[in-house]
């Protein structure tokens, strides 16, 4: 696909020059009214400045020409010219106010997904209890999205199903969608919410039904390893979003890698060994002590209450475990042939 | 007066050179306490064009860093504290206060045939307002780093450490410049119209600025208040709005709109009025249905205020209140079509003259229409909700204030520059700058509705690869928007310097303002001009390139308006 000779970039075959692919029940309503309006204002558009580049043209100002500047008035055309769009708007306020009735009314059986918007990420939890950091959702079936902030506002937005709804803390809000087209989409948050907001993006994956429910029995058991227990917690509770697994690298608290067991200088210049207490205690009360350099850093939430005991000490294995900069299988217990339970 | 002492002047076109009115006085002291409206006019241009040039610098950062789907040269923090500051200089400090407080300024008490507003004083502590906010405003973003977005949405807002009570409290100090502003005009308005025009024989930039300066007055004071309660929030913690303390953030929101999407009028309604005259006198040709552009800027100002919820269709409103802001919505767009109805017909079997300020009137009306058209999609429920957020909304709104307000403003600054400094100005250069300000504007805005209904959101420092192409023309776009208006800077500032000295009525135009010399006299008129119909063209009559246009004695009374 080119655009005058431009070649765009189209990232899935099923999308077109105006939209993503058409991924839900919500689209092919969505994408007619857009269309509808486009033909609309098209010839509204052309018809003025058809007439403005012809006025132009003809009523310019040249030698033998005189125009007229008396007043014109004429009734009958301002009341054409207000009833015809009038008319238009209402026809478009009704299809709008039509396809929203059908966004807003989930039908009776719906698979119904919390989730959880944070600074920056998203956890979404299923019936059988799985939790995964991107979505996953079957083919043909409604589901519907029970949604929660814990901090600022987020909006949930999916562009190949045309749906997007605010997280407002301190609220739930609702949203529902049945996927038509399998495949892998975008998740964006729409709602300005600070440092990492454009990078607050993950997959919405639908599948065939057989392969969901696979995959859900398979979401639904952590690792029993504690170190690869600490990673998937890493990566589905929203540590990771502010804290990168590579050393030296910043996002917006400090890096996990090659800091355990060093001595960190404290903002008010005290040094603090990295161990398993402090680690601790900056998972619970993450203001307590912050380090030199993280001052004006966005504040960590607490996740007390949020973590379960054991689920601190495998995030705090997995940081130790992260101490010379890198994972290895061995430390994943994928070479075990039993896996150690938790402490 | 020294002018009483004159001998009388043979017509009042002319008067003494002297009491020109940027040279009637001198002293740096003498524009700093002038209550002459038409230097503080000058004052407030100067302002609001260097808060635009500033943010208009941001704006090209913005876009040039969005070049790469990654980071180029910026981090996310400082994206979000440049779009910020972007956002928040070109609404507060240039947008709201360009026209009314620049140009209506200058011309509302001319346009009347009065000497001065009815405070001058209010007004010249007006504009120390907007010094003072902007002042506070800017280094209290500065400081540390505003980045909540110039709409301070809460929970945000109140979580982040930039300073938002600082900046807050300089909004609340703008706010207050714009309400005295409005206030003044209102009562100038009402009460100083010269004997023989009645309300349906002013100008229709006047109707306009009337209408603004009602929703000046009525909708500012709720931002102060909001912002007041935003402060307390952040310090207090009273519990309005943080949901930590019992709050709700969608109340913010509706506090917010409540005067925000009536400020889109106070940005809008102005440049609108502006147009209007444009139209008229580079048409030659008396204007197309006065009244019903008179009544849809009240219209327009009064269906403003109804309309707030449609940047909120997503925050989860309950369904019938989603609806009705629905419906609401779509009022407002008809006033809106009936004026660019009546701008066309106005060139109806006129004499067009693409003078500079006619091909920017022109640029407005194609632009604003877009602007205008797209506002359909977002009022529909079920498009919005996949476009709400998106850069669809981005090159909406811009094509609206930018396309409509901007150009709008530009189109009035060349009409009226003749006027204000007594120059006339390069017209090849100034068409070559309105032709590169038409095609870098779209070329920047119209990629940005593809992206939006692609699904690209809006405030986004990174993105996804598969909008890479279409974020490259948008950067191409504004560096060529960015080079048309730094021509049209060069075009007014050249003509400072060798302009050649404007007539009183360069281009035929029957308002009052061109009645008196060009620059006007510190005290407009000597004698109370005459007040003629607004838009009647037949007693002027075209001497020469250095006297321009001037009146004829009427024998015939003026004929009564021909319908068609």
């Amino acid at each position: 696909m080119s655009l005058f000779g431009i070649p765009l970039l189209l990232a899935d075959k099923n999308a077109t020059f105006w939209f993503p692919a058409k991924a839900s029940t919500f689209a092919e309503d969505v994408d007619s009214l857009y269309m509808y309006i486009m033909w609309i204002s098209a010839v509204f558009f052309a018809l003025i400045v058809v007439a403005m580049v012809w006025f132009a043209i003809k009523y310019r100002r040249r030698p033998g020409y005189e125009g007229d500047s008396r007043a014109l008035h004429n009734n009958a055309l301002e009341i054409i010219w207000t009833v015809i769009p009038t008319m238009i708007v209402v026809w478009i306020f009704a299809k709008g106010v039509y396809g929203y009735m059908d966004m807003m009314r989930p039908p009776a059986e719906t698979i119904d997904v919390n989730v959880t918007a944070r600074k920056w990420n998203w956890t979404f939890q299923y019936p059988n209890g799985a939790i995964s950091p991107e979505l996953h959702v079957p083919i043909n079936q409604a589901s519907r999205m029970r949604m929660r902030s814990e901090d600022a506002l987020h909006s949930l937005f999916i562009p190949a199903f045309r749906c997007k709804t605010d997280l407002v803390p301190g609220r739930v809000t609702y949203m529902w969608f049945k996927p038509i087209l399998t495949g892998e989409y975008d998740l964006f948050c729409a709602e300005y919410c600070g440092d990492e907001h454009s990078n607050m993006i993950t997959k919405v994956f639908v599948h065939e039904d057989a392969d969901y429910q696979k995959w859900l029995a398979e979401a639904a058991k952590p690792p029993e390893n504690p170190v690869a227990h600490g990673q998937w917690l890493y990566e589905r509770m929203g540590c990771k979003a502010c804290h990168s697994s590579e050393p030296d690298k910043k996002i917006v608290g400090p890096s996990f890698a090659g800091t355990y067991g060093t001595e960190q200088k404290m903002a008010g210049g005290k040094a603090v060994k990295v161990d398993e207490n402090y680690i601790r205690e900056s998972i619970l009360e993450p203001q307590k002590k912050i380090r030199e350099g993280y001052q004006n850093a966005s504040l960590m939430p607490s996740f007390q209450g949020k973590l379960k005991d054991n689920e601190i000490t495998a995030l705090t294995l997995y940081i130790e475990a992260l101490k010379d900069g890198q994972l290895t299988d061995d430390e994943l217990g994928k070479n075990d042939d039993k896996a150690v339970a938790p402490k | 007066m020294s002018a009483v002492a004159t001998e009388p002047t043979h017509s009042h076109y002319e008067s003494n050179e002297a009491d020109n009115f940027l040279i009637n006085s001198k002293g740096v002291l003498s524009w700093a306490l002038t209550l002459d409206h038409k230097r503080i006019g000058l004052m407030y241009l100067v302002g609001v064009m260097s808060a635009f040039f500033v943010a208009g610098i941001l704006a090209l950062v913005l876009r040039t860093e969005l070049m790469t789907p990654d980071q180029w040269f910026l981090t996310t923090q400082q994206y979000n504290q440049v779009f910020t500051l972007h956002g928040a200089i070109m609404v507060f400090l240039f947008i709201i206060p360009s026209v009314p407080a620049a140009l209506g300024n200058f011309l509302v008490p001319v346009m009347l045939g009065a000497k001065d507003v009815a405070f001058p004083r209010l007004n010249l502590g007006s504009f120390y307002l907007w010094v003072a906010g902007a002042i506070f405003f800017l280094s209290a973003m500065l400081y540390t780093g505003l980045d909540t977005g110039w709409t301070f949405y809460t929970p945000y807002s109140t979580q982040t450490r930039g300073p938002v009570v600082a900046a807050t409290m300089g909004v609340f100090i703008l706010g207050f410049s714009s309400i005295f502003t409005g206030l003044n005009f209102i009562v100038t308005i009402n009460t100083m119209r010269p004997p023989g025009m009645t309300w349906f024989k002013m100008p229709l930039f006047l109707w306009a600025t009337y209408a603004t300066a009602i929703i000046q007055v009525l909708a500012t004071p709720v931002l102060g208040i909001t912002v007041l309660l935003l402060a307390a929030e952040r310090v207090f913690h009273i519990g309005i709005f943080d949901p930590a303390y019992n709050g709700d953030p969608v109340v913010f929101q509706h506090f917010f709109w409540f005067y925000s999407h009536p400020a889109v009028y106070i940005m809008i309604l102005p440049a609108m009025g502006i147009i209007s005259e444009v139209m008229s006198v580079h048409c030659h040709k008396s204007i197309f249905g006065y009244r019903f552009i008179a009544y849809s800027s009240i219209a327009i100002a009064l269906f403003g205020f109804l309309v707030w919820g449609h940047h909120m269709f997503t925050s989860g409103m309950a369904e019938v209140t989603t609806i009705v802001f629905s419906a609401l919505t779509f009022t407002v767009s008809i006033p809106s079509a009936i004026k660019v109805f009546n701008w066309l017909a106005t060139m109806y079997k006129g004499t067009v003259q693409l003078t500079t300020p006619m091909c920017y009137a022109l640029s407005f009306i194609f632009l604003f229409t877009i602007g205008g058209l797209t506002g359909l999609w977002l009022g529909a429920l079920s498009t919005d909700r996949h476009l709400h957020d998106t850069y669809f909304v981005v090159a909406h709104f811009h094509y609206v204030m930018v396309g409509g307000t901007l150009v709008g403003f530009l189109s009035g600054v060349f009409h009226w520059w003749p006027k204000m400094t007594g120059k006339m100005f390069s017209e090849f250069w100034g068409i070559v700058s309105c032709w590169f300000v038409f095609v870098g504007f779209n070329l920047t805005f119209l990629p940005q509705f593809v992206m939006g209904s692609r699904g690209m959101p809006r405030r986004y420092a990174r993105y996804v690869e598969e909008f890479q192409d279409l974020h490259q023309m948008s950067t191409v776009g504004a560096y060529l928007l960015g080079l048309g208006l730094f021509v049209a800077l060069g075009v007014l500032l050249h003509s400072l310097r060798s302009g050649k000295k404007a007539p009183a009525n360069p281009w035929g135009a029957a308002t009052l303002e061109w009645q008196c010399s060009s620059p006007p006299p510190f005290y407009n008129f000597q004698s109370p001009p005459t007040v003629n119909e607004p838009y009647d063209y037949l007693p002027l009559v075209y001497r020469d390139a250095d006297r321009g246009w001037e009146y004829v004695q009427q024998t015939t009374p003026a004929p009564k308006p021909v319908h068609v």
